[in-house]
């Protein structure tokens, strides 16, 4: 039987699932392990209504090629968890300017605002990155993925962990760490799960077919290993009871705020960049046709990133009770920072040398070209924030919320979009993506909603920040907290209408992927500029 | 450029360019974070500072449940407005016994760090049932069904004892004490001396209105009427805490 092994253990699973909802020590484990029962029950179900019944040998299936089965389940997650971020980051959106909206106490704002951000960050840029990673890494070493099903289980665990951290949020399980809520034993799940990905992933390097390791998994390879080690040392806790849903971190307040912040930003640096750098460097050159701009560039790139990005924690606990010499040393590695993000930017532009007309012809490539414009104006607005006076006046505000939003929906998601895109017409072997115009119809929505989301969130931020320090003439506050907020809700109010724009570009691309797969290819004028001009010969 | 020839190596190499970037990625978390650990300035000596009450940390549990650090912030920072607005700025050694830290990263609301004894009891159920009842502009969502649900209080003194495991000097009395401390906090007809003793300043009574239940509300009213009063201030020199 196919996969009978697997099917026992998710069996298993579930019968302790049930074991730990009916000995809980607190209703939210109780609740939580509910959650988990009915999960792995419904998977046992799935798997057994697909088990296949064949005598042993009759039918062995084919692994002499690329393993892309993975990569198409990773791109459909990928879309699917994207639309879903979208969708709650809308509404989040919307309670903020609206209160009335959160429905306690489930779908209240505190409880929302991790499912948000964690759902577009490891739901969907987790799921992006599994899936670009598996096919980039067998195409550039020409190898199999090692470990035959491993990659199943990489997947499927990290679908698991999302479902386990999203429902978390919605019960109150939290850790309370931003971006690392989800609590101990559901942090243990994830870790598990990585560290076969990094297995995976480095095994299928070592059996590689090729001399060299290519640009784009030295940033893969530093991403996994990366996350691996601030996961566990960010997560380092106590649990109040094993069938309880609490813990305690092992760290307290300085020690804690410093490492929680080493983990935030480096959570940004390597899931969010070095990842999505791997990225940009495989399915840039692809599309454009053309090689990486520079080699040596990409070797001064890369170390001097991973190395500075570390050091940049700090610039988040400025003014705090962080001691002086360490906010210092973060500011100063964070503005060092700007120059490997440049060398990142330039080398992924350059390598359009010859061939800028792209821009114009193809959509995909415009896609690429704007999401490492964003990661270009990012990584130099984030410096600046960093700056000690700067951040004095930006950090609590709403500024900060801008700056990573148009990171995160600029470069993060548009890069993703550029790379799915060029994906789904080759793993479903498709002559080409359904329709060509829809991609223009998204790069301009996410665009747009990009610039009115980040422009609205500086003049947002830049306000709050002065109406707190605003001093009247006889020394005494001008404004109450109360009054500031007020004053931000036709802020909130366009901000939702950048990040509907946002959703609405995502469901355009839903649609497109989603016909592509079915094989329709829509009947549409090509792009002007993207086919020769035949010209009557004189 | 003989360094970057040379770099054909790693790339030929996977397991050596794993560990050459791990390395590499070791470097900055290892200085800026361990030295916290033993350089004796990073904490400021000051007198007041206790561990939670059991009640004060159920409220805290609370909070964080709740995610109320999404959008209230427990950190002042020493500028003259902060300091008007809010009180003293924030110490590290506030929140030495913080597992997690609660310093927060946004401010959609006003910061807590010190709202300790600022509104009445009263006021805080009222606000939590209702904000835009008394703070008009307010964006906060509604917590009324705080004060329908009874607290969990079983675990409370494994809640003691995993917070003494991580380094809070919680003694074996308040451990096992934790129970009866935690609901004398909440009832005023209760002898209080015990919870008194070993946590002194703590403030008592009934929290939510309602004496007949010891409900969530109570909890987390007892907890934000703690926040940043314990510190004694005036024994406190400020030029001892730069570092």
């Amino acid at each position: 039987m196919r996969f009978g092994v697997e099917t026992v253990a998710v069996g298993i699973g579930a019968f302790l699932a049930l074991l730990g909802a009916a000995f809980a020590r607190d209703s939210q484990f109780e609740a939580h392990m509910w959650v988990l029962f009915f999960v792995l029950l419904v998977s046992v179900v799935v798997m057994l209504r697909t088990a296949t019944f064949k005598t042993a040998g009759t039918k062995q299936a084919d692994t002499s090629g690329y393993f892309d089965e993975v990569v198409k389940y990773g791109a459909v997650a990928t879309m699917f968890w994207g639309i879903v971020g979208f969708l709650v980051g809308v509404v989040v959106a919307a309670q903020l300017a609206f209160p009335d909206l959160n429905i306690e106490p489930w779908f209240n704002f505190g409880r929302m605002r991790p499912l948000h951000t964690s759902a577009v960050i490891f739901a969907f840029g987790g799921n992006a990155l599994l899936a670009t990673s598996f096919y980039v890494v067998q195409r550039t070493t020409r190898a199999r993925l090692w470990g035959g099903n491993a990659a199943w289980f990489v997947f499927w665990g990290y679908q698991l962990f999302i479902v386990m951290a999203a429902t978390g949020y919605l019960l109150g399980i939290t850790q309370s760490r931003e971006y690392a809520e989800p609590e101990w034993y559901v942090d243990l799940w994830l870790t598990v799960v990585w560290v076969v990905y990094l297995l995976v992933f480095l095994a299928t390097l070592i059996k590689r077919k090729e001399p060299h390791i290519y640009v784009a998994n030295w940033f893969y390879l530093a991403f996994i290993v990366t996350i691996a080690m601030l996961h566990v040392v960010n997560n380092l806790a106590v649990p109040v009871t094993f069938l309880g849903a609490k813990s305690y971190s092992a760290f307290a307040g300085v020690q804690d705020a410093l490492t929680q912040w080493w983990y935030g930003h480096n959570a940004v640096g390597f899931f969010l960049t070095a990842g999505f750098l791997g990225m940009m460097y495989y399915f840039i050159p692809k599309q454009v046709g053309r090689p990486v701009y520079s080699y040596r560039l990409s070797i001064i790139h890369f170390w001097s990133l991973i190395f500075l990005y570390i050091w940049a924690g700090p610039h988040h606990l400025h003014y705090t009770a962080l001691p002086d010499w360490a906010q210092t040393l973060g500011m100063v590695f964070s503005i060092m920072l700007w120059m490997p993000s440049w060398g990142g930017m330039i080398n992924g532009l350059m390598t359009l040398s010859g061939a800028w007309d792209k821009i114009r012809t193809d959509p995909i490539v415009r896609m690429m070209v704007i999401s490492v414009a964003f990661y270009g104006m990012s990584t130099f607005e984030g410096p600046v924030m960093s700056i000690k006076a700067v951040n004095s006046l930006s950090h609590y505000t709403d500024w900060t919320i801008g700056h990573v939003h148009s990171g995160a929906l600029g470069w993060v998601g548009m890069i993703s979009f550029g790379a799915i895109y060029y994906l789904v017409p080759k793993l479903w072997h498709r002559r080409r993506l359904y329709s060509l115009r829809l991609i223009n119809w998204h790069f301009w929505l996410a665009t747009l909603g990009i610039v009115v989301y980040a422009a609205v969130m500086w003049v947002a931020g830049i306000q709050q920040g002065l109406m707190w320090r605003e001093y009247d003439t006889q020394g005494f506050l001008v404004f109450s907290f109360a009054e500031s907020s007020a004053a931000m809700k036709p802020y909130y109010i366009l901000r939702l209408v950048g990040g509907f724009m946002y959703l609405a570009g995502g469901l355009v691309m839903g649609f497109n992927i989603v016909m592509t797969i079915l094989g329709r290819e829509r009947e549409e004028a090509p792009i002007p500029g993207s086919q020769p001009v035949t010209q009557p010969a004189e | 450029m003989s360094i970057l020839d040379k770099h054909h190596i790693l790339e030929k190499n996977a397991t050596l360019l794993l560990v050459a970037s791990l390395v590499v990625v070791s470097i900055g978390g290892i200085v800026e974070i361990a030295p916290l650990f033993y350089l004796e300035n990073t904490i400021e000596k000051v007198k007041g500072m206790r561990p939670y009450s059991p009640l004060e940390l159920a409220g805290r549990n609370i909070y964080i449940r709740e995610g109320c650090y999404n959008c209230h912030s427990q950190m002042i920072r020493p500028f003259r407005d902060e300091v008007e607005r809010y009180g003293p700025y924030s110490l590290a050694a506030e929140s030495m016994y913080d597992h997690p830290f609660q310093w927060g990263s946004k401010r959609t609301g006003p910061d807590l760090a010190r709202v300790g004894a600022r509104y009445s009891d009263e006021w805080h159920v009222q606000h939590l049932i209702d904000p835009r009842s008394v703070v008009p502009e307010s964006i906060m969502p509604t917590y009324a069904f705080l004060l329908e649900r009874t607290l969990e209080i079983d675990n409370i003194a494994l809640d003691l004892k995993a917070n003494a495991a991580v380094g809070v000097p919680y003694d074996e009395a308040m451990i096992e004490n934790a129970k009866v401390d935690l609901m004398a906090q909440a009832d005023p007809d209760a002898d209080t001396s015990g919870v008194e003793e070993r946590y002194p300043k703590a403030v008592l009574g009934d929290f939510d209105g309602d004496p007949t239940k010891l409900s969530e509300m109570d909890a987390l009213v007892a907890y934000l009427q703690m926040l940043g009063t314990l510190v004694d201030f005036s024994s406190y020199d400020p030029t001892s805490g730069y570092r």
